[in-house]
């Protein structure tokens, strides 16, 4: 089966005024349809430049990135995924509904069509009352549920997500991450998820994939194999498991890099 | 009652004024063809009220027609600037230099090109007038990207012309009536002064001066009150719109 990403071999280096920045090195990592994979690490360890190179927003120095069987450049020219950042994003002057049909508008779908997916997303996402109000009135979770909305416009096999809930407070968070996994239930998109919560990595992840610091390499890949992914899986010790091999994935090679890396 | 509070102070130094202004020039202070005193100002503009309206809206309509003209020319000009990099650094040096050159300089040399019966080179005057704060102003609002919108409509693998027109000029639209706001009264200061050169004698330009050079300042005046009351007209109407189209208050389309 053609795994839904593959990248091999992956650098990224990148010139900043205080010079060049050596940001990924040596990614290798396949990604399986229907996967839910999150990449996580200290700050500035490259993991959102990661997904970026996925999504052809960046390309990498060297390397070569596959999504879905073709180079992540055509696959960005044939809306193969939708993407979430930490901000929400929306169109200030558009309605939420209007901000939905965003990119079922630009690749040229009819109005009704556009408009009853919309309507079908905003249901999904729990905004179906919401849809005539204007993004600026709505709290910050709900406008972060219209991006997710808006990702998931065109039905896309790939989802790339960038701290989408890093701004939200902690109960709102949880809630959102249960929708995200009921809604990729319904769906079966594969999901790449920036995060730098352990626990949220965890709860989501069918696979935590973990960095160490600059230059990003990834140090290991956690399985997660929780029996269920409800509210109930918090407490389960299969999610302390997962939690306590993240973490010390992370704290190994942080030590690591401190006392051998130390420039 | 808060609207009296804002009200109330200008109207009160202006009737003031008027007093004093009244007072030192029926005392004998300033001589009347200098200056004529505010009723007798008053009772020339109750003898050409319709005149100076009539003269409001010629020069009005040159105003409204080169102001119209210049900022589709300056937004246009604009989106083209943002849309390619070449022709950013070719325009807006241009248009600098533009900016820096007196504007009515041209009322002339328009009026030789184009033969001095016609509308054109006054229109002209006033449309090269306000293509600068327009241009100025749409450029900076197009560059006020979100970052993140930038890499939504990359990752959706659209046009530059599609983000220019889903994204950029949405963005943009505050800062062009901004512009226009700057625009406005510059419009009809161009149209009026314009007409000092020559052309049609319909407008109040060529009112004030002829009233001028005939000394019946009185009347001049009255023409000058028109410009303020045209230009103030036009300075509001900009300043509506720019509130209608600000952030805060723009409703969902």
């Amino acid at each position: 089966m053609t795994p839904a990403v593959r990248i091999e071999n992956l650098d990224m280096r990148f010139s900043t005024d205080r010079g060049e920045v050596h940001a990924l090195s040596g990614i290798d990592l396949s990604i399986e349809p229907g996967a839910f994979v999150s990449l996580i690490g200290p700050s500035g360890c490259g993991k959102s430049t990661l997904l970026r190179c996925i999504g052809n927003l960046a390309t990498p120095t060297s390397g070569r990135v596959q999504v879905g069987g073709r180079t992540a450049h055509e696959a960005r020219l044939a809306h193969h995924y939708g993407i979430a950042f930490q901000q929400a994003g929306l169109l200030e002057w558009r309605s939420v509904q209007r901000n939905v049909e965003l990119p079922l508008e630009l690749h040229g779908v009819g109005k009704r069509e556009r408009a009853e997916r919309a309507a079908h997303l905003l249901e999904l996402v729990g905004l179906a009352d919401f849809a005539r109000m204007r993004p600026s009135e709505l709290s910050g979770g709900m406008q972060q549920r219209v991006a997710i909305a808006r990702s998931l416009a065109e039905e896309p096999p790939l989802l790339l997500m960038d701290e989408p809930f890093g701004a939200l407070d902690e109960m709102t968070r949880e809630r959102m991450q249960a929708e995200l996994l009921a809604i990729r239930e319904r769906t079966g998109t594969t999901v790449v998820f920036v995060t730098h919560s352990i626990a949220e990595a965890v709860f989501l992840s069918t696979q935590v994939v973990v960095m160490s610091a600059r230059p990003g390499r990834i140090v290991r890949i956690v399985d997660v194999d929780l029996p269920s992914r409800d509210e109930d899986a918090r407490e389960h010790p299969q999610f302390f498991a997962g939690i306590t091999a993240v973490r010390e994935a992370l704290r190994g090679r942080t030590s690591a890099a401190l006392h051998g890396d130390d420039r | 009652m808060t609207r009296l509070k804002v009200l109330a102070p200008p109207v009160v130094v202006g009737i003031a004024a008027l007093l004093l202004w009244q007072i030192v020039v029926v005392a004998g202070r300033i001589a009347t063809f200098v200056l004529p005193s505010p009723t007798a100002i008053a009772a020339a503009f109750g003898t050409v009220a319709t005149d100076v309206v009539q003269a409001a809206i010629a020069t009005g309509t040159t105003a409204l027609i080169g102001l119209v003209a210049g900022s589709l020319a300056g937004i246009v000009a604009a989106i083209l600037a943002a849309r390619f990099r070449l022709l950013d650094e070719v325009l807006s040096p241009l248009s600098a230099a533009a900016n820096a050159m007196p504007i009515i300089a041209l009322a002339p040399v328009f009026n030789a090109m184009f033969g001095s019966t016609s509308p054109v080179p006054r229109r002209l005057v006033v449309a090269v007038a306000v293509f600068f704060p327009l241009f100025v102003n749409t450029a900076r609002g197009l560059r006020r990207i979100d970052p993140v919108h930038a890499e939504l409509m990359s990752s959706l693998a659209v046009s530059g012309w599609a983000l220019t027109r889903y994204v950029r000029l949405p963005t943009a639209l505050p800062f062009v009536f901004t512009g226009l706001r700057l625009a406005s009264s510059l419009a009809v200061i161009a149209a009026v002064v314009a007409e000092y050169f020559g052309g049609r004698q319909d407008g109040l330009g060529s009112r004030i001066t002829s009233a001028a050079s005939a000394t019946a300042y009185p009347r001049a005046w009255s023409y000058v009150l028109g410009a303020v009351a045209l230009g103030l007209v036009f300075y509001l109407a900009a300043l509506m719109l720019e509130r209608l189209f600000s952030p805060t208050t723009r409703r969902s389309r």
